[in-house]
Order: structure tokens, then C-alpha cells, then sequence
């Protein structure tokens, strides 16, 4: 098990990284989700040992380990470049690990075609990394983490920069394969898409703190505050203020039904966030907010599409399924639904999600 | 501003190209309307950067011509024949203040000084850099530089054609949700033919109004996003957009019917008797997943849940399929599948089979 | 940075430490010795102060060997600097030419300075070399063992001829970095060859040339080993640099304590000349120098 006890870490005058208290299990998938800068790397360095923070505790299975050096420790680590022996095969670049803790022969010869089994690489043993496509060039990085029988992986967006299709693919693996090497997984990335594909627990950090520490699909459920949401959401969380009066909401001159899980609280303002497949073109079936909104821009992923509308006081993001026309300037009402609003107070917690009143 | 010719344009990398396979590009007769919004659109390695090159002037194409206009621009150089182009890393003066950069290729066109400040002006103030216009460019940000390198075509009115080479490559997720807009919006307001490379499918259907799907040095796919979606014309473009991509299961098909192992689907369509290579491809989306007593059944892999929708990956008679199901709906515990008739496409030697044919 | 602390690598970088120590902080600080104390001999010494600085400070002899010194220097880098640039802008960046010419390069710098000072020696005198006969043949009077002209010039082109191609291959190093694109767009952009020049070349080269000039500056202000086999400081006293003048005071006439204190007044110099070069040439053009040093 590997713990941080309120960890913080300083260069200059400015924390990269501000009292970080976590705990990750053996065998357990962690995501690291947030935006560049947010810390990701700089925490990942601590986690290494690269690092040394400038206050608090690191513990691996009860014992403090910080000031030791990362030769001494058992960790892997790939990072979004393709980093390879340039002048090895890709043979002896899996092996490299294994040579240096003097495994014998056989056991290396066997576990590096495991581990190339695992990652599609057979047919590429005897080429250096050179002449292999980027996906195969990352692929052997992985394989060589993987051999290495590390406690603790860690993973530095490692499929960045690899083609969309190929990234969708090793997506899918990757918890896997490395699932059953019982070590302590961490995974950074920008995008929450591939923190819920990953699954396991996530860790939102904004700023060099975490804002939220629980199973990934509950804080998309759940996120405790604003922040969290809006971190935990791409593209981003819509949100709107809201006036409350009563059992009424009011927002610019729309009026909503308050939802009933904040029936009991007080009059005045919140803030309402809803998530963009929430924010629909067409009518709903259940109560809803009307706004009206001018399209200011279309993105199209495929099966989906985004509507970026102007409603005036703020942006809203609709999602319509499939390929969706509308023309950019089309003045248009966008619906949020009632049921599915993230209430936050004047402090942004939150206070109402969509899974309390399904509950 | 150009219609742009693409008249038998194949080319080889070789010297003396035999076979099909020493092609980089295969031949290519296409017309892209002048104004239009186009994206090559495929993997690493497809022929798209080749295609691009072509038309940028960097490569002279071993077979075809390529016409800007009516005027064949085949053996041109880049800079004979007025285009511009973002590369995939901004490029960037970086002595030269933002102001000095996007005056530049007028400069060196003897643009008169006035006419220069009226459009460099303009230009700042469409790309919302005014408060760094005279800011060096060097202490930029990678997209702020994106947007310089993009400006320096936009302010020659005349180009033939702007080429982006993968232009958000090194720009931050979240920054590229406001270029891509930005990109749209000049698009709009300017109307630059445009010709954006990518192998990113949010990025090409987003930009463009066609977009040229390419597969090993083939375009199998020139359409718009719509027609990608609903008909992919070869089973890569079914794989490769949509997320996850189209299911692909071989079966017999035969009349208005479609047999996979020992299950029938009818089909809203009668298709004359087709051989071995007959699959039917049905996106994810419009496979319905239910615990009822109708259906094929099919046993699940395993559930991905991503929020706004769950990613079922099952097989059905030992082939894969994935489905999609809707936020908070419960996997069944005996699930059985049906697919949505309309939405069935067949496909023969990974061609698409038009229907009724 | 609040690295990790790993005390192996104390050990590893410990030997360093010794070399160092042997080999420049120990003669330093004797030279400091000397040049504050005044000897008769018999390891007998007495202390002298700052009588040495004034002295060599005083004399007409040091700021005539200084500034031929800076003359050279000047003249060395205002040719070197912008041939060398000239010359590796000629250079192929891809084919099979691109080996032959880094050999060519190289090969001047591969030789001993005393052996270029020979060379030389030999190439321009006017009964056996083939410099000195061929000048004689057509009519000019070249001379450099008598004529001051004469000898700088011999000087001068013998430096250019052997270290142009240190300049050459820094500049081409920063060159065949910049990527295509660059030149892509800038053809796009419909720039002249000249404006790829000023505006790509030469802000992308900055790195290299600062490194360049420096090195270059530092070797021709230097100078020792050419000109004392060629010309042995001569005709009269006209190519006797600091180094010769200097080398002449501590073997030739044992005045150590002049010596000393001269040596360390020239180092002085070298450091002020390079810290001003440097801290100009790399602030030129950046308006952000904490950023720029990062790209």
C-alpha cells in the first residue's frame, strides 16, 4: 500500500504540490485526472521518488520512504514519449529490466515473449524501436514496465500521442493486462472520457491539490464540489446561476420547478451544473429549464454531437445524438433537464446530484 | 480563391512502381469546390500527408495532374502557387513581434503599407490577440503561436487554398475545443478553401463539410459526416469513426434476409445472393440490449460504464459485438440482442453492397 | 530543487574534485603567491603587495601587447564569425557530400598549433615554400620575418585557415536543426533568401554563436603557439601578444612577480571580455531571456 501524508511540494514560492493526503492499494487502478499543470506529473515524481517533497510523509506499506533514492525502489514508469533504447531490439529493450536484476536466461527469455505476447509485439522482437510505428514503440515502453514486476506503475498519459483509433484500443487493455501484475497502478491523464474507461479510482487535482479521492463513476455521480465537477467533465459541465424562491427557480427570466431534493433549502442563490448530454435541442419528457440561445459553434465526434450555444450570461454545451445539423447564428431553445441538475451552494458543494433523487 | 482539380493524381515513392501495393497514394480523380471545408481523414502511414504534400507543391505527384483553377499547378513550387499552410508544430518568427509576423508574407508581396495595416489589424483583432500584438513570439503559448501560423495565410485574401497538417497536435485538450471553434468561425467568416489533415475523427467531422476517409494509399470514403455515419462505403470507415466503431459480423446473406451462425435478422432491403466475404455491419448504437425472451443471446465480456452511456462488449455465436446502452439502464442478466433493421448495412469484400442491388 | 538525495554520487564526482584541485586551483593560487611577494632566490620571499600590479599596470609595454592583443582579437572574429557562418550556409544539409565536407572541415582543426606555426613557416617563406616563392614570382614583396604588414597578415590568414572550420561546424550543427517546416513556410510566405536568413537562420543559429564567438575569442585572445614559431614575436616587437610578452618576463628575464601579477590581470580580462560578450549577445533579441533560455 502506498500513503501520502499531507504532502506538499515547493519550487520557488509556489506549491507544484499542496497537502496531498491519499491511499492506494495493492493491485488497485488509479486515474490521475487533470488539466496540464494541475500536478499530475509532479506527483507522479514524488510517487517515484524522484523527488524529494518538502514536507509530510511517504509511505510504502507502512514504511516511510521518503529520501529514498528511486534505484532502490520498484518502480516502472512510462511516459507519453516513446522512450526506448534506440540501438536494442526491441527484444532486449523488454529484457533491459530483467538484465540489470540479473534474472538468468531462460526466465527473461520467457517472460519477454509473455510480455510480447500481451502486447502484440511477437512479430517485431528483432527490430529496433526505430523502424516500429508509434503504437509499437509505446507498446514495447509498456512491456518493459511490465516485466519489470514494479509494486508500484506508474503510467504518465501514456497514449497521448498515439492515434485515436489505437489509443481506443490499448484503453481497453491496459487495465487488464496490468490487473493481473497485483501492483499499484497510476495513471495520469487530461481527459475524464478515459478516466470512466479506465475506471477503478480516480484522484481530481487542480492546482497541485486533490480535490476529490473516490471510485471514478462515483465522483461523476457525486463530485463534491464545482471544481471537481467541472475538472471531472469534457467538454465542460454547463452551469448557470439560479435564483431560488420558493419551490421556483429562476434563471434570467426561465423558470424551473425547484428539484425535490432542495425543496428544504433556503431561498437564495445556487449554482446549477448539467451536463451537456443533459442539455438537449428537443423538448424532454420530463420537467425542464427553456433558454433561449444563439448557436455559436458544432462539433461532430461521430455518434455525437456537441451544439456550443450563447445564451447571453454564460455558454451552454448541447449533446444531440448521431450527426446533428443546425446552422451556426440559429436563435433556438436548449432545454436542461430538471432531474438530472448538480445543485451547488454559495460556497459551490454540492448539495443536490441527479442519483439523490433517483435514490 | 480555386476550385482545386485532383485528375488521376496517384504517386510512389519508388522509381518504378509495378505493383498496386508500391503505390503511397492509389489514383484520385476529385473535385474540391472552391470555399469548401474538406478533411483527409485516416491512420498513420494511410497516404493522407502524401496527398497533402502534393497539393502543397512539396511533392510532384509520379502520375496525374493537379489543377488550381483552370490552371495545371502540378510542377509548381510551393511558393508559385499562393497557398498557405499550418504545420503540424506552429512555425513562427520568433525575432518578430506577433504584429511583424502576420505582416510578413505581405511584405514580401509589396502589398502596400496602408493596405497592410488594414488587414494585419483586422487579422489581430479576429485571432483576439490584440493585447499581445506587440509581444515577441517567441514567449507565446503553443496555441497563441498555432493561431500566428494560422494568421499569416488568413491575411493574404487571394490564397488558393489554406492546408493544415495536424495543427492541434501539441495544443492542450482543453485549448482545442476554442481553436477548433476559431478555426470554424474564420472559416465561416472568411471563406478559405481549406484542406485539414488529421487522424483525429472529433477533429475532421467537426471542420469539415466532406471528409476524404483514407485507408493503405485508397480514399475509400468521400463524404459527409452524416454518410459516414449512417453508410460507411468500406467497413474501415465503419470501424474508424464512431467510438466505439461499427460492429462487423460475417454472415450469409441472401433476399431480405441475413443469417449469422444460427441466427436470421431480416433486412429492410432485398440483396441478390452475395458469397463468403458477406458481413453485416451495425453500429454499436443501434444494437438493443434487453433481457426479454426476443433476440439473439450473447454473452458479455465485460461492461465499461462512461457516464452518459455503458459500453457492453459481448460476443454473439463467437463474434465480437459491442453495444451501447443508455445512462442508468441495468445489463440484463440473460441479455439477448436485436438490431434496428433500417440501420443494417452489408458488405461484400468490405465494400459496401448499395441496397436493393 | 529538493532532489533526492543520493550520497553515491558524491563519491563518483569526488575524483573530479582532486583533478581540479591538482590542476587549476593549486597553480593559481601559487601564481597568486608570486604575484604578491618578491624573491631573491633560495625559496627566500618577502612581501611586495600590490607593487607588481602597479608596475606591470604602469608600463607602456603591457598596453602596447594589449592592445595588439584586442586588434587581433577583432580582426580574427570579424572575419571567422561571418565566413564561418558563409561557409556553412554553402554546406550540402543531406546526400553523400555531407561526410566529405565535415572531413574537410575537421581536418585543420586535427592539427598541433605548433605544427600549423611550421607549416606555415615553411609554405610562406620565398626560397622554399610555395606561398613565399609563388608572391616573389609575381612580383610582390612578402616578407614576413621583416616586414610588420607582412607578418600580420601571415598571421591572421594562418588563424582563419585553421579555425574558420570550428566556427563552420558549430554553425552547421545549429542549421541542420531547424526543422523543414521552417523553410516550408517561409517559402509559403514567399520570403527572400535573405529574409530566411535574417529571420530563420540567424535567431535559430543564436545558441551556437554565442558558443562560437566565446570560444574563438577566448583561443585568438590566447594566442601563442603560431606566432612565436612563425615569427618569434617579431620584426621588433609588433606580433608579441600578451602570452609571448608574458612567457618572455617569467623564463626569459625570471621576473616572477611581474609575471604573476600580469598573468592574473590577463585572466581578469579574458573573464570581464567573455562575461560582457555573453550576457549582450544573449539578451539581444530575446525580451524574455528567463524563457528564452528554455527553447
Amino acid at each position: 500500500m502506498l500513503e501520502f501524508k499531507n504532502v506538499s511540494k515547493k519550487v520557488g514560492n509556489s506549491f507544484h504540490i499542496k497537502d496531498v493526503s491519499l491511499s492506494m492499494e495493492k493491485g488497485s487502478l488509479n486515474v490521475l485526472l487533470g488539466p496540464t499543470l494541475s500536478g499530475k506529473t509532479s506527483l507522479m515524481r514524488l510517487m517515484a521518488g524522484l523527488d524529494r517533497p518538502a514536507s509530510g510523509e511517504i509511505l510504502m506499506d507502512g514504511k516511510n520512504v521518503v529520501g529514498m533514492p528511486v534505484q532502490k525502489r520498484n518502480v516502472a514508469m512510462v511516459y507519453q514519449q516513446f522512450i526506448n533504447y534506440p540501438a536494442m531490439t526491441v527484444y532486449e529493450n523488454i529484457a533491459s529490466p530483467m538484465r540489470v536484476a540479473k534474472v538468468d536466461a531462460a526466465t527473461i527469455d520467457r517472460r519477454v515473449r509473455e510480455a510480447a505476447e500481451l502486447m502484440k509485439l511477437g512479430p517485431y522482437l528483432d527490430r529496433t524501436p526505430l523502424n516500429l510505428s508509434g503504437g509499437q514503440q509505446q507498446r514495447t515502453a509498456l512491456a518493459r514496465a511490465l516485466v519489470k514486476d514494479a509494486e508500484l506503475v506508474l503510467l504518465d498519459e501514456p497514449l497521448a500521442n498515439l492515434d485515436y483509433k489505437l489509443r481506443e484500443e490499448l484503453r481497453v487493455e491496459l487495465p487488464k493486462i496490468f490487473a493481473a501484475t497485483g501492483a499499484i497502478f497510476v495513471y495520469a491523464t487530461t481527459e475524464p472520457q478515459e478516466a470512466l474507461l479506465l475506471g477503478g479510482q480516480t484522484a481530481t487535482l487542480h492546482e497541485g491539490q486533490i480535490t476529490q479521492f473516490a471510485d471514478t463513476i462515483d465522483i461523476y455521480n457525486r463530485p463534491i464540489d464545482l471544481l471537481t465537477a467541472q475538472t471531472f467533465s469534457d467538454p465542460p459541465m454547463n452551469v448557470i446561476t439560479v435564483e431560488k424562491k420558493g419551490k421556483v427557480l429562476n434563471a434570467d427570466g426561465a423558470r424551473v420547478a425547484a428539484p425535490k431534493q432542495i425543496a428544504d433549502q433556503a431561498d437564495g442563490t445556487y449554482k446549477v451544473g448539467v451536463r451537456p448530454h443533459h442539455a438537449t435541442l428537443s423538448e424532454p419528457a420530463g420537467e425542464s429549464l427553456k433558454i433561449e440561445g444563439t448557436v455559436t459553434t458544432t462539433e461532430i465526434t461521430g455518434s455525437e454531437t456537441f451544439i456550443h450555444m450563447d445564451i447571453g450570461s454564460s455558454q451552454i454545451v448541447a449533446l444531440m445524438h448521431g450527426v446533428f445539423r443546425v446552422n451556426i447564428g440559429d436563435k433556438l431553445p436548449v432545454y436542461l433537464e430538471q432531474p438530472k441538475f448538480f445543485v451547488f451552494d454559495a460556497q459551490e458543494r454540492l448539495i443536490a446530484s441527479p442519483q439523490m433523487a433517483g435514490a | 480563391m480555386a476550385k482545386i482539380t485532383l485528375d488521376g493524381l496517384a504517386h510512389s515513392y519508388y522509381p518504378n512502381p509495378k505493383t498496386d501495393a508500391d503505390f503511397a497514394l492509389k489514383e484520385l480523380n476529385y473535385e474540391w469546390d472552391d470555399g469548401g471545408a474538406y478533411a483527409l481523414l485516416g491512420p498513420s502511414g494511410c497516404g493522407k500527408t502524401t496527398l497533402l504534400n502534393i497539393i502543397s507543391g512539396l511533392l510532384v505527384p509520379s502520375k496525374g495532374n493537379i489543377l488550381f483553377g483552370s490552371k495545371n499547378v502540378t510542377e509548381l513550387q510551393p511558393e508559385q502557387r499562393n497557398i498557405a499552410q499550418v504545420f503540424q508544430f506552429p512555425v513562427i518568427y520568433d525575432t518578430m513581434t506577433v504584429r511583424q509576423n502576420l505582416e510578413f508574407p505581405l511584405v514580401n508581396r509589396q502589398v502596400p503599407k496602408n493596405e497592410i495595416d488594414k488587414r494585419v489589424a483586422e487579422m489581430i483583432q479576429v485571432l483576439d490577440l490584440e493585447d499581445k500584438a506587440d509581444r515577441k513570439a517567441r514567449g507565446l503559448t503553443a496555441d497563441e503561436k498555432q493561431k500566428i501560423s494560422l494568421g499569416r495565410g488568413l491575411v493574404r485574401y487571394d490564397v488558393n487554398a489554406i492546408l493544415f497538417d495536424e495543427p492541434l497536435t501539441v495544443i492542450d485538450p482543453h485549448m482545442k475545443w476554442q481553436l477548433r471553434t476559431k478555426l470554424k468561425d474564420l472559416h465561416r467568416q472568411l471563406g478559405h478553401t481549406m484542406i485539414y489533415v488529421t487522424h483525429d475523427q472529433t477533429e475532421a467531422l467537426t471542420f469539415a463539410d466532406k471528409v476524404v476517409v483514407m485507408y493503405e494509399g485508397d480514399v475509400v470514403q468521400i463524404g459527409t459526416p452524416e454518410e459516414l455515419f449512417d453508410e460507411p462505403a468500406h467497413t474501415f470507415v465503419g470501424y474508424f469513426i464512431g467510438s466505439p466503431g461499427m460492429n462487423i459480423l460475417s454472415s450469409e446473406v441472401k433476399g431480405k434476409t441475413a443469417r449469422i451462425g444460427s441466427h436470421e435478422i431480416k433486412l429492410a432491403h432485398e440483396y441478390h445472393a452475395l458469397g463468403e466475404t458477406a458481413e453485416v455491419g451495425i453500429r454499436p448504437e443501434f444494437v438493443t440490449l434487453s433481457g426479454g425472451k426476443k433476440g439473439m443471446p450473447v454473452s458479455i465480456n465485460s461492461v465499461e460504464d462512461i457516464g452518459r452511456f455503458k459500453i457492453v462488449r459481448a460476443s454473439l455465436e463467437g463474434q465480437e459485438l459491442n453495444a451501447v446502452l443508455p445512462e442508468g439502464a441495468p445489463v440484463p442478466a440473460d441479455p439477448k440482442v436485436s438490431f434496428d433493421m433500417s440501420r443494417i448495412n452489408i458488405y461484400e469484400n468490405s465494400h459496401l453492397v448499395r441496397k436493393g442491388a | 530543487m529538493d532532489k533526492t538525495y543520493n550520497n553515491k554520487a558524491w563519491f563518483l564526482v569526488l575524483p573530479v574534485f582532486v583533478l581540479v584541485a591538482l590542476s587549476a586551483i593549486i597553480p593559481i593560487m601559487t601564481v597568486v603567491n608570486y604575484s604578491v611577494q618578491d624573491t631573491f632566490g633560495n625559496n627566500q620571499f618577502f612581501w611586495a603587495g600590490t607593487e607588481w600590479f602597479e608596475d606591470v599596470l604602469s608600463s607602456e609595454r603591457f598596453w602596447n601587447s594589449l592592445s595588439r592583443n584586442l586588434l587581433f582579437s577583432f580582426i580574427i572574429l570579424s572575419i571567422e564569425i561571418p565566413l564561418g557562418i558563409g561557409i556553412a550556409l554553402c554546406m550540402p544539409k543531406k546526400g553523400p557530400w555531407v561526410p566529405v565536407c565535415l572531413v574537410m572541415m575537421a581536418l585543420p582543426l586535427l592539427i598541433p598549433w605548433n605544427v600549423v606555426g611550421t607549416i606555415w613557416q615553411i609554405f610562406g617563406r620565398a626560397d622554399i615554400g610555395l606561398l613565399g616563392h609563388t608572391l616573389e614570382a609575381i612580383g610582390v614583396d612578402y616578407n614576413y620575418t621583416s616586414n610588420i604588414f607582412d607578418a600580420w597578415v601571415t598571421i591572421i590568414v594562418m588563424d582563419v585557415w585553421h579555425w574558420t572550420s570550428l566556427v563552420v561546424l558549430l554553425c552547421y550543427a545549429g542549421l541542420v536543426s531547424i526543422p523543414d517546416a521552417y523553410y516550408q513556410a517561409a517559402r509559403i510566405d514567399g520570403a527572400s533568401k535573405l529574409s530566411v536568413f535574417r529571420f530563420i537562420q540567424l535567431p535559430k543559429m543564436r545558441g551556437v554563436l554565442i558558443i562560437a564567438f566565446l570560444l574563438r575569442f577566448m583561443d585568438s585572445f590566447m594566442i601563442y603557439t603560431e606566432p612565436f614559431v612563425l615569427t618569434g614575436g617579431g620584426p621588433g616587437n609588433s606580433t608579441t601578444f600578451m602570452s609571448i610578452d608574458l612567457v618572455k618576463q617569467a623564463i626569459g628575464q625570471f621576473d616572477l612577480g611581474p609575471a604573476a601579477a600580469m598573468s592574473l590581470i590577463y585572466q581578469l580580462i579574458i573573464i570581464l571580455i567573455c562575461y560582457v560578450f555573453f550576457t549582450v549577445m544573449s539578451h539581444t533579441g530575446s525580451d524574455k531571456p528567463e524563457q528564452g533560455a528554455g527553447e
